[in-house]
């Protein structure tokens, strides 16, 4: 067992404590970005101008008559930039565009001493347009061979030659949905400006960092005059890790040209106009099996629906493809990934980061093709999980599949499945209108940033010379229970109870140059980094402890508040051994780093070991169809999760039940619909509000709702032996999916195949029961066909290039990484 | 009229002053300027409650019932001479109310956006006075979710506590964190208000009277007129005013739309719009009492409103909405028209002229258009006893609760033996208002209820109306579940003689 994983006996790390600000959240007291600004004096409100076109060019901006409306200070323009007008990492998002790319694209930003003032001098900004042709779906993108960034293609062994000789080969169509991220705070950022010039922004997003790179970008300074503090946000779930960035830019503009405080605020309608979803893909298939249902070979083209610009499309996309095996050993794989370029909000990161997408189609095919293989579903995907000593397709030997199997037997006991199946059986039996079904589908899902740089980490902790304890890391809290954790780590490490540490916001000036909390890593990359800085501490303070307990240095232990020796009788207070090192003059603060070691990975050939380790999880979920409306409702889900040594249980059974949920979310009713027609309306979101974009309820919880920690789960070489959890049990929500196609399945004979669109409203399963029953109904995609007549997946062009990101080559270059 | 005092909002017990409040500003923004930031804006359309607050509402036999409330949605102006009550006001971190000590401690809160909003919501229904433990054999009911037999008797999500807490008291609050699960822990282990908690003690004292409220702003007035009498006259005196009674529309028109107006009449506190009385040959519903005192009031008397309560909208909206508000704004897709068309009730309007009455088949003239003239408002709703004994209400939406309807379909009817004696069907969904079904009506009536005809029926029922296309449901969607309405309701009826969709 490694040192950083090793866990002291009853520590405050693995209680089940709950979130450290949960007293501040029941009460109203939890202050967020936008409760800043009545707190400030003098603030003025931005207000967008929002462009009502899918793609169209800026012909004429005449902000004079917003000068009129009273009230309103300034109107803000590309020729107030002094840096560079753009809002990403890849400058090919305009702050402010000349040339409108999707339907609500903000094109100038009104300032205003009231949010009221500033949002009639928006309504009286005369902005004329030149409307251009738009591509509006993946389908026309494709058509129009209308694509951005890199193309890549992950390949292993020769899959025409395994098709060639399967006994069975099946090809099909997926077009799956996007989703909105729909945290409950918008994104909000307050910008001041002090008297030496230094800019201090405080913005609810997930990557202080970046924000604090765009905004310095923009204003042309450097990144030491900008500091970015984030106090926490109300949700993120990946949707403020690129997204937060231009509104704090144009924020800190208003400031830096006004000299007053700026706040931006996007309300709900502008935050789901402007900010960018989760992609949704268009996949086409070609699955072999074998006599016994062994997943042969599987050749897939992918292509994300990217929006406007780049954004994080590319990883996104590299993520869907490392995942499209999920927990299946396949041995002839042949992947390619492309990323359409649309008239649409740039879509971005989301809790899963494409893994949920390139798992959904591996299981979609074997959802549609177990009735045709005339084996049960459960029992398929069983057949086909990882073995010791296999490898994914990407090349990396996959660590402890028995944990996938040993999830999915507990999940099969502990809900009473075999039973269940049964009375199933026979309610079906005896019911013609209604039915029901019982899924099971596994999750092995990679933690760490396929980006390799992104996997570090750095804190920073004081000890105060009366003992108590002052942690700063990189990392954001956006309701993942992170601080709660990192508190956990920081007293385990110390020794000291709970009640001597405490959290400070997360700011730029404190710990630099951070990554993005994301991609799960949250606990793993901070909770070791703060760890290092304590240990350091401690490092320090052994020789005082030494000298005063006249013990030998590595004999001194640090446990429950007190310095002593194991089993022995004479301790030190904390306290007492702080003030006296203080006096020592022992630097009593430090700077913790980490970075995740063994991690190797070649976006250009889409090989190496990207990943620390796998986490694990399985879910049976039962659902109920009626079959007059199509309506459904979750009746059961059972889950065991693989959080390794849980940091914090409840924390950690949070993250499962959430992730499960807003994964069915997505595939059940959330529904992002464009305008596809050819009227002025093209483009426009018609669900752009909580009342047409449909979040689950407390009407959609599972009636029955199992959540279990797997056991004995230690994960060596991780913080206390613990896993991320933030994205993996999103995943298990695909068990929703396979049990309303499977419950739809029941309407019709036996074997019936079920196309299933996605999302999985009530509407969708009303045809798909239509059409289990041999009545029609609308087909969604190209049917399941097998033999040789179906889909062929497109294969890219000679001019496609592979993934080859900017900080691949710089890492190579300085010989810095792996 | 005379306007009262000083206008004035007591929040968590301190009195705050409304002036230099622009009588468009919610509720929700003038507390958060007030520094109460508790409550927050996740939508400013009344569907997600982070902006839910407690206001102190009539309740029965003359008490006081806290009652949540969206408060981006109602103006700051309205609650002249109420008694409001935020998260803040519950409990501090060192002395935590009982709703807020289960929330924090079993996980009820992850980014804690939407707490402040389900706290209020759920320290409501801590407080509602009908509440209690259920006995024994309930509990039972409640407790095993899986076994088929109580399966049956209650609905999803929406099930109720052995502590006699009814989740759908949240059915308007959102969460994208938690997944629910543990809210309704946290809702299900409420105890009872303890003997010495003052909110509890504030529920046996009258509720703050109604003030009459004249609040003036850069965008126009907001006036609350002291009686109906009032009313109408001002209402003469400006006929293009806007009549506001829960302001679950307007707000959003305020908030979405910018919508501003001259003059804002609230009616949601006349006296003489919130009476309820039940005669032998009609039920008169006051149009400015909301849906939940509506559904407290009947108590299950008209059994087709009992079905389509707990699918219209969220508690939190049912708080405010009224039934003069949907008929006064007459959207397409109001879940209520179709229930009153099936009722063949009458809406009774006011003016200067007194009172008349408009079958409410009559009422709508077009899309947002009715009979009402400029100088009446809405006072009552009359539905005709005795009710027609199989009634349904057949809602098609994406979410189960808290959704707006694709198509929504009312049944009223009389089955004497075998046949159908008379048939009334409301639909709503699939034209430019809710309309009668009349030649599936005709379809039905002095035929025999049997499967022949109920799939004769059908086939005229999916021809009815002209639904469209939109990003609720396709109009094929439409019209199939349509045509699946019928034999749904046969299958219901008669659950041993299956006809099959």
């Amino acid at each position: 067992m490694t040192p950083l994983s090793s866990r002291p006996a009853s520590s405050p790390v693995g209680q089940s404590i709950p979130h450290e600000s949960a007293a501040l959240h029941v009460t109203g007291r939890a202050l967020y970005t936008d409760d800043l600004w009545v707190r400030t004096h003098g603030v003025l409100h931005a207000h967008p101008v929002q462009a009502p076109h899918a793609h169209a060019l800026v012909t004429r901006l005449h902000t004079a008559p917003a000068l009129e409306v009273p009230g309103v200070v300034r109107v803000l323009t590309a020729d107030d930039v002094p840096g560079v007008n753009d809002a990403g990492a890849k400058l090919d998002e305009p702050l402010f565009p000349s040339e409108v790319m999707f339907f609500g694209h903000a094109v100038c930003w009104v300032l205003g001493e009231s949010l009221e003032a500033a949002r009639l001098g928006a309504l009286a900004v005369e902005v004329d347009y030149e409307p251009l042709p738009s591509i509006v779906t993946v389908r026309q993108a494709i058509e129009a061979e209308s694509f951005q960034g890199g193309q890549p293609r992950l390949e292993r062994g020769d899959v025409d030659a395994r098709l060639a000789a399967a006994a069975h080969v099946f090809s099909g169509e997926l077009d799956l949905a996007g989703q909105e991220h729909f945290y409950l705070e918008t994104q909000c950022a307050l910008a001041h400006v002090d008297e030496a010039g230094q800019v201090f922004v405080q913005s609810s997003t997930q990557h202080p960092t970046e924000t604090q790179d765009i905004v310095a970008h923009v204003l042309g300074l450097a990144s030491h005059a900008v500091t970015v503090q984030c106090l926490r946000m109300g949700g993120g779930f990946g949707g403020k890790e690129m997204q937060p960035h231009g509104y704090a830019a144009v924020a800190a503009l208003g400031a830096t040209l006004t000299g007053r405080p700026v706040r931006l605020r996007l309300t709900r309608s502008q935050d789901i106009t402007m900010t960018g979803k989760r992609h949704g893909f268009h996949a086409q298939w070609r699955a072999g099996f074998d006599e016994a249902g062994h997943l042969l070979a599987l050749d897939a083209t992918l292509t994300s629906d990217g929006g406007w610009s780049l954004d994080l499309s590319e990883p996104v996309l590299a993520r869907a493809l490392c995942h499209v095996d999920n927990a299946y050993w396949i041995p002839d794989v042949r992947v390619n990934g492309r990323i359409a370029k649309t008239h649409k909000t740039s879509q971005t990161a989301f809790r899963g980061f494409g893994g949920p997408q390139g798992m959904l189609v591996v299981e979609d095919v074997l959802g549609r093709c177990a009735p045709r293989l005339g084996i049960d579903p459960s029992e398929l995907r069983r057949v086909n999980f990882y073995r010791a000593g296999q490898q994914t397709p990407y090349g990396q030997t996959v660590r402890h599949p028995e944990r996938a199997v040993t999830c999915w037997e507990q999940v099969l006991t502990d809900g009473g499945v075999a039973a269940r199946a049964a009375q199933i059986a026979s309610f079906n039996a005896a019911h013609v209108h209604t039915k029901r079904a019982l899924a099971l589908t596994p999750v092995k899902f990679g933690i760490s940033f396929n980006f390799t740089a992104f996997n570090q980490a750095g804190a920073l902790v004081h000890v105060y010379k009366d003992g108590s304890v002052l942690v700063n890391h990189g990392g954001t809290e956006m309701g993942q229970g992170l601080h709660t954790k990192m508190l956990q780590v920081a007293a385990t490490t110390l020794g000291v109870p709970l009640s001597s540490v405490r959290l400070a916001p997360t700011r730029t000036d404190k710990v630099p140059n951070t990554s993005a909390t994301a991609a799960s890593s949250g606990a793993d990359l901070n909770g070791a980094a703060v760890k290092d800085a304590c240990e350091q501490i401690l490092d320090r303070l052994r020789p005082v402890a030494s000298e005063r307990l006249g013990v030998p240095v590595d004999a001194v232990v640090f446990a429950g508040g007190t310095v002593g020796v194991t089993g022995g009788e004479q301790v030190v207070a904390w306290g007492d051994l702080v003030s006296q090192a203080y006096y020592q003059r022992v630097q009593l603060w430090a700077a913790g780093f980490y970075r995740t070691e063994g991690l190797h990975w070649d976006s250009t050939r889409m090989h190496g070991s990207p990943f620390k380790y796998f986490s694990y999880g399985a879910a049976a979920t039962e659902v109920e169809v009626d079959g007059f409306t199509g309506a459904y409702r979750l009746r059961r889900v059972d889950i065991v999760h693989d959080v390794g040594d849980s940091l914090s249980a409840l924390v950690d059974i949070g993250q499962i039940e959430g992730g499960f949920v807003q994964g069915a979310g997505w595939l059940t009713l959330e529904d992002l619909r464009w305008d596809e027609s050819h009227t002025p309306a093209r483009g426009r979101l018609a669900t752009a509000s909580a009342s047409t974009y449909k979040l689950p309820s407390f009407s959609e919880m599972p009636e029955v709702f199992n959540v279990a920690l797997l056991e004995r789960a230690h994960e060596d070489g991780v913080v206390y032996g613990s896993k991320a959890v933030g994205e993996p049990p999103l995943m298990l929500a695909i068990s929703v999916r396979e049990a309303l196609r499977q419950a739809a399945a029941a309407f019709g004979p036996p074997g019936t195949s079920v196309e299933l669109a996605s999302p999985a409203t009530p509407e969708a399963v009303f045809w798909a029961v239509r059409r289990a029953r041999g009545d029609g109904g609308l087909p969604q995609t190209a049917p399941l066909v097998e033999g040789g007549l179906g889909v062929v997946p497109e294969q890219p062009d000679a001019t496609a290039r592979p993934l080859h990101p900017r900080s691949e080559q710089l890492a190579r270059q300085t010989g810095a990484g792996d | 009229m005379t306007p009262g005092l000083r206008p004035e909002v007591t929040v968590n017990g301190v009195g705050i002053g409304l002036d230099g409040t622009d009588p468009a500003t919610t509720a929700l923004d003038w507390l958060r300027s007030r520094g109460l930031t508790g409550a927050k804006e996740g939508c400013a359309e009344g569907e997600c409650g982070a902006c839910a607050v407690m206001v102190a509402r009539p309740g029965a036999d003359s008490g006081t019932e806290w009652t949540a409330l969206n408060s981006c949605l109602v103006p700051a102006a309205s609650l002249d001479g109420q008694e409001v009550v935020t998260a803040e006001g519950l409990g501090t971190p060192e002395r935590l109310h009982p709703v807020q000590r289960e929330l924090a401690r079993r996980g009820g809160s992850q980014c804690g956006f939407c707490t402040p909003g389900f706290v209020c919501s759920m320290a409501a229904e801590y407080y509602r006075d009908g509440r209690q433990p259920l006995d024994e054999s309930a509990r039972d009911v409640a407790d095993d979710a899986v076994d088929d037999a109580a399966d049956e008797a209650r609905e999803p999500g929406h099930g109720c506590g052995a502590n006699g807490f009814e989740l759908e008291a949240l059915s308007g609050n959102l969460c994208r964190c938690t997944g629910y699960r543990p809210i309704r822990d946290a809702a299900f282990a409420l105890p009872e208000p303890a003997a010495d908690d003052p909110l509890a003690a504030r529920r046996t004292e009258a509720p703050p009277r109604a003030a009459a409220t004249l609040l003036e702003g850069d965008s126009g007035r907001y006036v609350r007129p002291v009686d109906l009498a009032d009313a109408i006259a001002l209402l003469g005196e400006h006929p293009g005013a806007v009549l506001v009674a829960g302001s679950t529309d307007w707000g959003v028109e305020v908030n979405l739309r910018g919508a501003r107006a001259a003059l804002v009449i609230g009616l949601d506190r006349l006296a003489e719009l919130r009476a309820l009385s039940v005669g032998n040959d009609v039920i008169e519903i006051g149009a400015a009492l909301s849906l939940t005192e509506v559904e407290r009031g009947l108590a299950g008397r008209i059994p087709l409103l009992d079905k389509l309560f707990p699918q219209f909208a969220s508690r939190l909206i049912r708080n405010g909405a009224t039934i003069g508000g949907n008929l006064g704004t007459g959207s397409p897709i109001g879940d209520l028209l179709p229930a009153l068309l099936a009722l063949e009730a009458d809406v009774v309007l006011t003016g200067p002229r007194g009172d008349r009455e408009v079958a409410v088949a009559d009422y709508f003239t077009g899309y947002r258009r009715s009979v009402r003239r400029p100088d009446e408002l809405v006072r009552a709703v009359r539905v005709p006893v005795p009710l027609a004994p199989v009634t349904a209400f057949h809602k098609i939406a994406k979410r189960r609760y808290d959704d707006i309807s694709s198509v929504a379909v009312a049944f009223a009817l009389d089955i004497d033996g075998d046949v159908v004696r008379r048939a009334r069907i409301g639909l709503g969904g699939v034209a430019a208002t809710s309309v009668r079904a009349r030649q599936t009506e005709a379809a039905l009536e002095g035929r025999p209820w049997t499967v022949e005809t109920v799939h004769a029926a059908a086939d005229v029922l999916q021809g009815e109306g002209t639904p469209l296309d939109d990003h609720r449901a396709s109009a094929a969607y439409r019209r199939a579940v349509l045509g699946t309405s019928l034999p749904r309701l046969y299958a219901e009826t008669s659950p041993r003689q299956e006809a099959s969709a």
